[in-house]
């Protein structure tokens, strides 16, 4: 096998020489997750709070002077685009990926270095040309997260001149960020595993940023190809998106182009995007469950045959988004069946989940807590899922609250609830400190309670018939004023919520010098990454010799054995036995 | 141990909350009952492996916590167990899947019976147009869409000329009568929803989709556009009437085909200047306005703004509010200009009164009011040049007094609550989004400077 060689090799491993090195131009992997961690929490600081401003004018409409119909609707879609890609795909794949993928599966660092620094360089250039457009003449673009044209680039939507611009040149940059850094982490996984470590023993945390990477390698393309064609109409007058029309009074040069297309090409990105930021919480959420469950997780090989059919299902689903988008209605019954089918894979996921605790010996840690709360949001999330997937129930829902709902449950509170539980579970392992476990506690029950306080009511104004995008509903026949208290008490909900997160940061900085002191290895894990010689780990992660795998990554409580939990790299012997096909030694 | 307690009071919590919530579906109002039994069908499958998986969990974590001298038990899989869930997880899947197929197809097929009506939208307004008594809709296009042609009918195509064309918000559809509607969009993307009806599509420029359904129940509904469609998306707002099929047909014959519209002469501002000299005692010979008999200046405004006004105050929605002073002296005024003649006659002369500034009476800070006037400048033009495609007047040289009164008026529903005010709805909602007076005067003060 290839991989063997660079294991024995004794590597210069771009050593950092200064400060500068080490901590700014550093081509260490756990320097540049850490980066990628803190940029990404930054942002989506920003972009918590736009919510907040977004909800009180929603909570207390014609109360809030500055918040203008435009404002909202900057908020709304700064709001959005910065949690899914500059928050969560970033600080998900960017950042854990970067910190677990080399310490998984056993590798020095990322197989290119320096291409790696490079990722997160451009990530913080797309950050800051997204964070200029707020001071740019009209503010950023105000046409929603999924930037649709025409109005994108029409006059009537704020921010169609500079905002959409900058918004769309970011999206670029962070694609080619995102590629690079994809590319690195892809070929880690299949050329740099140690010794041992059989794609079919990698913890699923692996398997999960794995697949989504390869996910995010195809469908970004799409994205990139749209944004450049978009800037193309907006700057040179081109009509790749743009039919004749008139804008505001004015007949307009374009003809010939199709706001559907553009759509087409942006959820050929934007559904698998969904599954880019759920596989890898699916993957770490897995292995959080296994250890604090001390057992294995239940079907390993159903659960890594479940991601990769996730991955491959989520590129013919994407129409789903658009059954009311005046493509030929035809499409639904494909959509519909492909979106339906693709439940299945998913409940297996979460069967095995809760199967994963039974027969456990759970122990309830702040880390366990998030994961066990991940899987009641996500089953909420999922099942409304078959509501709006099915076609015809999309008719009354669709462009409703119900959708927002839905998807905010299922693609943000979902992964967040598992981001929290692997910085619970990681943070001793990248700081040496471990968090403070009453603020964690307090972190967690306000977070848990708080979103479902949100969003389950939510559905309801979306099942009323709701429109989302409103800056406000003014008077209607068929919403009650019943409704617009219930606007106010999930607002409140959401403040409270936001408030909390300041909980967790004060966490985190106040552990970083004041945490208890971590042990080695304080959770009994079984990975790889929590068997360097030092923690945190070293620039090289492993010492003079790289570490040789014998089994899989969740030999918990195995019969016979000495202590609840056999490490990956520990050679089988009577205290280590091994155990059935999977934990087998090679 | 909280956990526990905390997954079983959010299952129940949900449940108990479903039950008891007062918000739910609205009352149907088409054929579409299918679309409901397919809610419910998914509903309660959903609803059922909700309680029942969060249940097992919650017990699972309740029965397997840990405790000191207990071992997990050592299982990697079982394929029995997993075969079955899988089998059992795709019966549930098709079960919610065929019936939505099924009525997905029903969607499909227009019956061959279902009139057709074409929806336009623009921004933020909805119009209407009947294929008139050839059942054919005339051909449009974009490029002829102008002042005098609002639709973009074209004129060389004779199946246009006895289309029915309704330059309003409000559209009357007979009951238990199959309707397609044929959605298009003049701009950008836009989406006819009306809630009781359960189906929505989107308008894309440059081409045209479609919606169909059969009303079953009379009454007036809300039609919201539910697709993004700029700064004033959610004040584009209208109504759909559902009437007997005699009241349908009464209403159908008021309204005007292409052919009326593009025959009508223009007014002439010789015999509008006539009509004038009642109007000047208190607008001025110029038109100018004048602050000590509340009367807004007129020269500047276009003559379809001044034609609406003074049909709205001639058919009482507005200048009958109570709390409107001034309306009700204008309403009175407003009934000597009779016909059609006569409004294109004196709206012409109007047009032809060359805009001036008027004196400032408000004082505020035109930097800020420069901030707030960018939600108004969507519809009235950056210069507040007014827009016609928008039915958005001037507002350059307007006098402020009178903007700021007019503001005061649509903020609390003195004027544009009617609910035939199809354009006054719109700035109820816009002249809410302004909180004090501080605010406005920094907006006038603003106006003041265009």
């Amino acid at each position: 096998m290839q991989h063997t060689a660079l294991a024995d090799q004794t590597l210069e491993l771009h050593d950092p020489h200064s400060f500068v090195t080490k901590y700014i131009w550093s081509q260490d992997h756990k320097v540049i997750a850490i980066q990628y961690g803190l940029t990404a929490v930054f942002v989506g600081l920003v972009a918590l709070v736009l919510s907040a401003l977004m909800r009180l004018q929603l909570g207390f409409p014609d109360t809030f002077d500055f918040i203008t119909p435009g404002a909202y609707l900057q908020f709304v879609t700064m709001h959005g685009m910065i949690m899914v890609i500059y928050l969560l795909t970033a600080l998900l794949l960017g950042g854990f990926g970067n910190y677990l993928i080399p310490l998984m599966v056993g590798a020095r660092d990322m197989v290119f270095p320096y291409m790696n620094m490079l990722s997160y360089w451009m990530y913080l250039l797309s950050v800051i040309i997204l964070l200029a457009s707020f001071f740019v003449p009209g503010g950023p673009t105000g046409a929603g997260w999924t930037l649709y044209p025409p109005q994108a680039i029409l006059q009537g939507t704020p921010g169609y001149d500079w905002g959409i611009i900058l918004m769309l040149v970011s999206l670029a940059v962070f694609i080619i960020a995102f590629t690079m850094g994809g590319l690195n982490y892809v070929t880690t996984v299949l050329q740099a595993r140690t010794r041992g470590m059989t794609l079919m023993r990698m913890p699923l945390t692996i398997w999960g940023i794995f697949t989504a990477t390869v996910l995010g390698l195809l469908a970004f393309p799409a994205l990139l190809v749209s944004a450049i064609m978009m800037l193309l109409d907006k700057t040179i007058g081109t009509s790749f998106f743009m039919p004749a029309l008139v804008s505001l009074g004015e007949n307009l040069d374009y003809t010939g182009g199709s706001p559907v297309l553009f759509q087409h090409l942006f959820w050929f990105f934007g559904h698998p995007e969904v599954y880019i930021v759920a596989l890898p919480a699916f993957g770490m959420v897995s292995d959080v469950l296994a250890c604090h469950a001390r057992k294995n997780i239940f079907g390993y090989r159903m659960m890594v045959w479940a991601i990769v059919a996730i991955g491959g299902l989520s590129f013919v689903v994407w129409a789903h988004h658009m059954y009311v988008s005046g493509m030929h209605p035809a499409f639904g019954f494909f959509f519909a069946t492909t979106t339906l089918i693709i439940a299945v894979p998913t409940a297996i996921k979460v069967y095995n989940w809760v199967l994963t605790l039974w027969q456990g010996n759970i122990h309830l840690r702040v880390p366990m807590l998030f994961a066990i709360g991940f899987i009641f949001t996500f089953i909420h999330g999922g099942l409304t899922g078959l509501f709006l997937g099915n076609v015809t129930i999309d008719l009354p829902l669709s462009d409703t609250y119900f959708v927002v709902a839905h998807f905010h449950m299922v693609m943000g509170v979902s992964p967040i609830m598992v981001l929290f539980a692997a910085i619970y579970h990681w943070y001793p392992l990248i700081t040496g400190r471990m968090l403070n476990d009453a603020l964690g506690k307090a972190h967690f029950w306000l977070t848990f309670l708080g979103t479902y306080a949100i969003y389950l009511p939510m559905h309801y104004l979306g099942f009323l018939g709701v429109p989302r995008r409103y800056f406000a509903m003014g008077s209607t026949d068929f919403i009650p004023e019943s409704a617009l208290s219930l606007n106010a008490s999930i607002t409140v909900s959401a403040l409270i919520v936001g408030a909390s997160q300041l909980i967790f940061l004060f966490n985190v900085f106040w552990s970083l010098r004041h945490g208890e002191k971590a042990p080695h290895n304080p959770w009994g894990a079984t990975s790889l990454e929590w068997q360097t010689p030092d923690v945190p780990p070293k620039h090289g992660n492993w010492g003079p010799e790289l570490p040789t795998v014998y089994r899989w990554a969740y030999d918990f409580s195995v019969p016979g054995a000495e202590r609840d939990f056999i490490a990956q790299n520990e050679p089988p012997d009577a205290a280590h036995p091994t155990s059935g096909e999977l934990g087998g030694a090679s | 141990m909280k956990l526990v307690i905390a997954l079983v009071v959010l299952v129940v919590g949900s449940l108990l909350f479903h039950l008891w919530s007062p918000w739910w579906f609205t009352p149907l109002a088409s054929n579409w009952h299918t679309v409901d039994t397919t809610v419910d069908i998914t509903l309660y499958i959903t609803g059922a492996v909700f309680v029942i998986v969060n249940l097992f969990m919650a017990w699972a974590v309740y029965r397997y916590r840990h405790r000191p001298e207990q071992r997990a038990r050592y299982e990697p899989e079982n394929k029995r167990l997993e075969t079955w869930l899988t089998v059992i997880t795709a019966v549930g899947v098709a079960a919610m899947l065929a019936p939505g197929l099924v009525v997905w197809a029903d969607f499909t097929q227009v019956p061959e019976d279902a009139a057709p009506v074409e929806v336009v939208g623009e921004q933020w307004q909805w119009s209407y147009r009947f294929p008139g008594e050839d059942g054919v809709l005339g051909e449009v296009a974009a490029r002829h869409v102008g002042p005098d042609n609002p639709f973009g009918m074209n004129p060389a195509d004779p199946a246009g000329a006895d289309d029915i064309l309704v330059s309003s918000n409000e559209l009357h559809l007979p009951i238990d009568r199959p309707v397609k509607l044929l959605l298009r969009s003049k701009d950008v993307l836009h989406n006819f929803a009306v809630p009781q009806f359960r189906v929505k599509m989107d308008l894309v420029p440059g081409s045209v989709s479609f919606v169909w359904f059969t009303p079953t129940r009379s009454g007036r509904f809300d039609v919201l556009c539910m697709e993004l469609c700029g700064i004033a998306h959610y004040a584009m707002r209208g109504q759909v009437i559902v009437d007997s099929q005699a009241d349908f047909d009464a209403w159908l014959a008021q309204q005007t085909t292409w052919a009326d519209i593009s025959s009508q002469p223009a007014g002439d501002p010789s015999a509008g200047q006539q009509l004038y000299a009642t109007c000047s005692a208190c607008h001025g010979p110029e038109g100018q306005g004048n602050a000590a008999m509340n009367s807004p200046a007129l020269a500047g405004l276009e003559p379809w703004y001044i034609q609406r006004q003074l049909r709205y105050y001639q058919q009482g929605i507005r200048g009958t509010h109570d709390d409107d002073e001034y309306g009700k002296q204008m309403a009175a005024m407003a009934a000597t200009v009779a016909t059609d003649t006569a409004l294109r006659d004196l709206s012409a002369y109007i047009a032809s009164l060359p805009a001036a500034n008027s004196d400032a009476t408000v004082e505020g800070d035109p930097a800020r009011g420069a901030a707030h006037y960018n939600t108004c400048g969507a519809c009235h033009g950056v210069r507040a040049q007014g827009n016609y495609a928008l039915q958005a007047p001037r507002l350059a040289g307007q006098q402020d007094w009178y903007l700021k009164r007019q503001l005061a008026h649509f903020r609390h529903g003195i004027r544009g609550a009617h609910s035939d005010d199809n354009y006054g709805h719109q700035m109820v909602l816009m002249a809410r989004s302004l909180q004090n007076e501080q605010s406005i005067n920094d907006l006038l003060a603003y106006v003041n400077t265009l």
